[in-house]
């Protein structure tokens, strides 16, 4: 067939949400019902939903652990615990709100607001992205299956050889994690190359890369850091489990084997992780701060260029997690050196975010006061992080509390802390009702109380002296009434997350309507409905400069942006595909419809993986057949794709 | 009382004052404290830490105090919300010097704390003058082989969990590990080097003066990580001298003992070695001098008779999970047991 086939003209038209031509279009993009639409959506506003609830599952199981724990610690010589069953609550502890929470959070919120805030109508691959939501959710059950069983994971998120290996840690607790995070690893990689490509190819038309949301930067910038890191830590899980199931010596010391290999792997890929927990919740601050404090963004390039920085830089300090390991005296210098320097573009968003509140009329909402209150945690965990840099400090701190200090303060400070307020901001426009504030006051002072009362004295735990993981603590250290405060600092910031939780219930049912625009943000999501229809836009809106919904207002810039008169594109499922640098139109882009593939692929991967935990060959070979011929049924090319060119003939 | 009480009161500021800053109080109340050293080492490490310390505080008080500032200072509140603000145009007070002000504050701060860090990492990356004295730690779950080494090989032993070493003289240690990862950490004398498998780490520390320093394994390490810890005790140079030559001696035990010493030896000497007698095992600590140290089980109980038979008749009620058997050793037996080792001095 010519490409002639393909060549179409699609007309400019003005249609508004409630014009004869959204019938059509909701017809095409909306989820079929019954148990075959709830399970086979590619709808990425269903899906982002999906994710945040399973995130915020995991959090409450995660923080349950957590104040199991610090019932055990709240006295000195307690035996609340067994000290397996504290090691098993510290390290699922981790696994879960590192790998289950943090991440997948703010992945939700991408999924959601990525084609709304660039002007499309969904992800670049739909079914990859219910796939992807699909394996974490079954990762996150894979993990959580080691309690079932009674071998939960019990070596910590770090999880060293040789501590790790099958002589002293005979039980399957270990390759639940291992096989766990390489199946997490998958999702997460697939879910990062769906932000990628979407970020490159489906924007609005005139969305140029000087024009887009800066929440859109961050999260792509962390998907590229995503799809670099990732290979580490899977590679490193691998060989452990091979070290493990069949004495292969990639860790084993009795084998010529090289422990601390494994923690040049581990690190490689989890301190870059670290930025790619907190740099698109910086994001969210970067995004909606300024539309409270009713201006843009104090220098939008250089806060995105710093974002890029600390990617790229967050790849060459690694090695600060091991300076205790006997490393050259060069390679400690250099490293100490980089981990100072990373704080520069840090730096430079605390300052934008400073000058854009003293430079704005600050509208004090919840979300506000999150933002503001973030800033303040951010330093916090940012100049205690500088800290453990120097060194010689480090030798002294690390592995104490005051490292657990640190990253509960990165954690819920700069993850936690942005998602509430994304929350208070983008819950608006996930459901139409808008979230109490009253409630939202008591939710946002519990939770700032209960974080610094749990952790701003446990920095002087750590300064105490006290070891981090270990179960109990004698009597006579100087280490008893900040573990207690610890302790009751932990359950009021429990009780704040338990406000949230109640107010979601609350506003859900009876909070305000929102209507498309409550706030009166600037960019694009704004315009919908909400919440959106399944088709996001009546047309394809175009756009003509960072803010197109105060672009009138602020009288800034030449053009103008059109979000009533755009392309309609009703003939099928589709998306208009842009270039990567000037988003100019490129091509139409065919979308599938929902699939059930995604899941019997996830399904039968899980089984793979369930196979290899149990050692039973035939049940992960048969999955590996399934999966590959699950894919081969996804893969096949369809008409209604363009996918095959006899469709053009019609 | 309620005197007593406001007078305490009045004090409370000062009491905590010299908790923080008092060396002597300081260490009493809280004896793992780095930012308190009593060496070279950990006193140029203590310095490096204030400052960075003092410093992180300064910038943590002045960005607080910007972002409360600005939010407060023209702020609306909720019920305004009503009346719908205007976004401001950027040209009014675009901002970005304060980006280039603040950064540029801060990077001057970031040059000057690396090379406070460089200069500190220089001067204790070897000790001052070198070592006369090379002890090895040796890790295992959950306690300290310690051997301390010497050109004459007579002079060669091994004690455990817990280290002589003599005031003013820089001692080298060489770490290593029979198993998993541990890290040697004495808070008080300086930093802390992991042991690590395949490969021995050195490092350095020396004490300025006399005293009983408790150290912890501070690398995750299983299930008894939490009971791995140390004691350092540093002596005067003659003290030490006296010690050594004391703990070279083999054991004497005295002949009502001698029940003792064959039950010790038969129940116990596969794992622990006491030289002098047939007890010769390796897997367990050398109890030959037991008695001449403070703690049993890593520093977990105070070495008293009473604590010492607990332990033996049920290690694994004190230390779950550690690699001790709970034998089943009849009450006589116990007291003949505890009997000969009471006599190991």
């Amino acid at each position: 067939m010519s490409s002639i086939a393909y060549e179409r003209s699609a007309a400019l038209e003005t249609a508004g949400y409630d014009s004869p031509a959204t019938s059509k279009l909701e017809q095409l993009w909306k989820t079929k019902p019954g148990l075959f639409g709830w399970l086979g959506t590619v709808d990425h506003k269903q899906l982002g939903k999906r994710y945040l609830i399973t995130a915020f599952c995991f959090l409450i199981a995660g923080g349950i652990e957590a104040l199991v724990m610090r019932l055990q610690l709240a006295r000195p010589n307690q035996h609340l615990l067994t000290p397996e069953q504290y090691n098993e609550l510290f390290s699922m502890h981790g696994i879960t709100m590192i790998f289950l929470y943090a991440q997948p959070v703010l992945s939700g919120f991408s999924v959601f607001l990525f084609p709304l805030f660039l002007g499309t109508r969904d992800l670049a691959f739909p079914r990859l992205n219910s796939f992807s939501y699909y394996v974490y959710l079954f990762a996150g059950l894979f993990l959580y299956a080691s309690f079932l069983v009674g071998a939960v994971p019990n070596d910590g998120w770090f999880n060293y050889p040789p501590n790790a290996l099958k002589l002293y840690n005979p039980g399957p607790n270990i390759d639940f994690y291992a096989l766990g995070m390489i199946l997490l690893g998958i999702s997460t990689t697939v879910g990062a190359a769906n932000f990628l490509v979407t970020w490159l190819r489906l924007r609005a038309p005139g969305m140029s890369i000087n024009r887009l949301p800066i929440l859109t930067w961050s999260t792509t910038t962390t998907s590229v850091g995503i799809l670099f890191s990732v290979p580490a830590v899977s590679l490193a899980f691998l060989m452990l489990w091979l070290d493990r199931q069949f004495g292969t010596h990639f860790f084993d010391p009795a084998g010529r084997g090289q422990p601390l290999l494994w923690q040049h792997l581990f690190w490689m890929f989890a301190h870059p992780w670290v930025y790619i927990v907190v740099l698109p919740a910086m994001g969210f601050v970067s995004e909606a701060l300024p539309i409270f404090c009713r201006r843009p963004l104090v220098g939008y390039t250089v806060v995105v260029l710093a974002t890029v920085a600390t990617m790229v830089m967050g790849f060459g300090v690694w090695l600060h997690h091991m300076f205790a390991t006997g490393l050259p005296f060069l390679a400690l210098s250099f490293f100490s050196g980089a981990s100072m320097v990373i704080v520069i573009p840090s730096a430079v968003a605390v300052f934008a975010w400073v000058a854009t509140i003293w430079t704005g009329r600050p509208v004090v909402t919840t979300a506000l006061l999150f933002f503001a209150g973030f800033i303040a945690m951010f330093v916090i965990g940012g100049v205690s992080g500088f800290m453990t840099a120097a060194v010689p400090s480090d030798r002294q701190m690390t592995d104490t509390y005051f490292v657990v200090a640190h990253i509960h303060y990165v954690l819920i400070g700069i993850n936690l802390f942005p998602v509430m307020g994304a929350l208070y901001v983008w819950f608006p426009k996930m459901t139409g009702r808008l979230l109490d504030e009253r409630i939202g006051r008591w939710n946002f002072w519990l939770v700032f109380i209960g974080l610094n009362v749990a952790f701003l004295p446990m920095h002087w735990t750590g300064l105490a002296g006290m070891p981090r993981r270990i179960y109990t603590y004698p009597d006579g250290l100087g280490w008893n009434t900040v573990n207690m405060l610890t302790t009751i600092g932990a359950f009021i910031l429990a009780i704040g997350v338990l406000v949230l939780l109640i107010n979601i219930a609350v506003s859900r049912a009876r909070g305000a309507l929102a209507g498309p625009n409550p706030w009166d943000g600037p960019t694009l999501e704004w315009t919908t409905p909400s919440p959106p229809p399944s088709y996001n836009f009546a047309v394809i809106p175009a756009v003509a400069s960072q803010n197109p919904l105060w672009e009138g207002r602020l009288q800034e810039g030449l053009g103008h942006s059109s979000v009533g008169r755009g392309l309609v594109l009703d003939q099928g499922k589709e998306v208009l595909a842009t270039t990567p640098l000037d988003a100019e139109p490129d091509a139409i882009l065919k979308m599938p419809q929902d699939s059930l593939a995604p899941l019997v692929v996830a399904i039968a991967l899980t089984g793979l993986f369930a196979g290899l935990l149990v050692a039973w060959w035939w049940l992960a070979g048969l999955c590996a057949v399934v999966t590959l011929a699950s894919l081969v049924v996804w893969l096949w090319p369809e008409p209604a794709l363009g996918q095959i060119a006899v469709a053009a003939n019609d | 009382m309620g005197k007593s009480r406001t007078r305490l009161l009045s004090r409370a500021p000062l009491i905590a004052a010299g908790a923080l800053f008092a060396p002597a109080t300081a260490h009493a109340n809280a004896p793992m404290n780095y930012l308190q050293s009593f060496g070279p080492k950990a006193h140029e490490i203590a310095n490096l830490t204030w400052a960075l310390l003092i410093l992180s505080i300064l910038v943590v008080a002045i960005i607080s105090a910007l972002v409360v500032v600005g939010a407060m200072r023209r702020r609306v509140l909720p019920p305004d919300r009503e009346v719908r603000l205007e976004p401001i145009s950027r040209g009014s007070g675009s901002g970005v010097l304060w980006i280039y002000i603040g950064v540029g504050l801060s990077t001057l701060a970031l040059l000057g704390a690396m090379v406070w860090t460089g200069y500190t990492m220089a001067v204790i990356q070897r000790p001052p003058r070198a070592p006369k004295l090379t002890v090895e730690i040796i890790g295992h779950q959950w306690w300290w082989q310690v051997r301390y080494l010497s050109g004459d090989s007579s002079r060669v032993f091994d004690t455990a969990n817990e280290i002589h070493i003599p005031v003013g003289e820089p001692v080298q240690f060489k770490v290593r590990t029979e198993d998993v990862i541990h890290s040697f950490w004495v808070p008080p004398l300086g930093d802390k080097i992991d042991l690590i498998p395949s490969q021995t780490n050195v490092t350095w520390l020396e004490v300025g003066e006399p005293g009983t320093y408790r150290g912890q394994c501070a690398e995750f390490c299983g299930q008894q990580h939490a009971h791995m810890a140390l004691l350092a005790v540093a002596d005067k140079p003659d003290d030490f001298q006296r010690w050594w030559d004391d703990q070279l001696k083999p054991a004497v035990s005295a002949p009502q003992a001698a029940l003792g010493e064959t039950l010790f030896t038969v129940r116990c000497g596969a794992c622990h070695t006491v030289r002098g007698t047939r007890a010769g095992g390796r897997l367990g600590p050398d109890l030959t001098h037991v008695m001449s140290r403070q703690t049993i089980a890593a520093a977990t109980l105070p070495n008293k008779i009473a604590y010492l038979s607990g332990w033996i008749s049920d290690p694994q009620r004190i230390k779950p999970g550690n690699l001790m058997p709970t034998l089943d050793i009849s009450g006589p037996e116990l007291e003949q047991i505890r009997g000969f080792l009471a006599g190991l001095k």
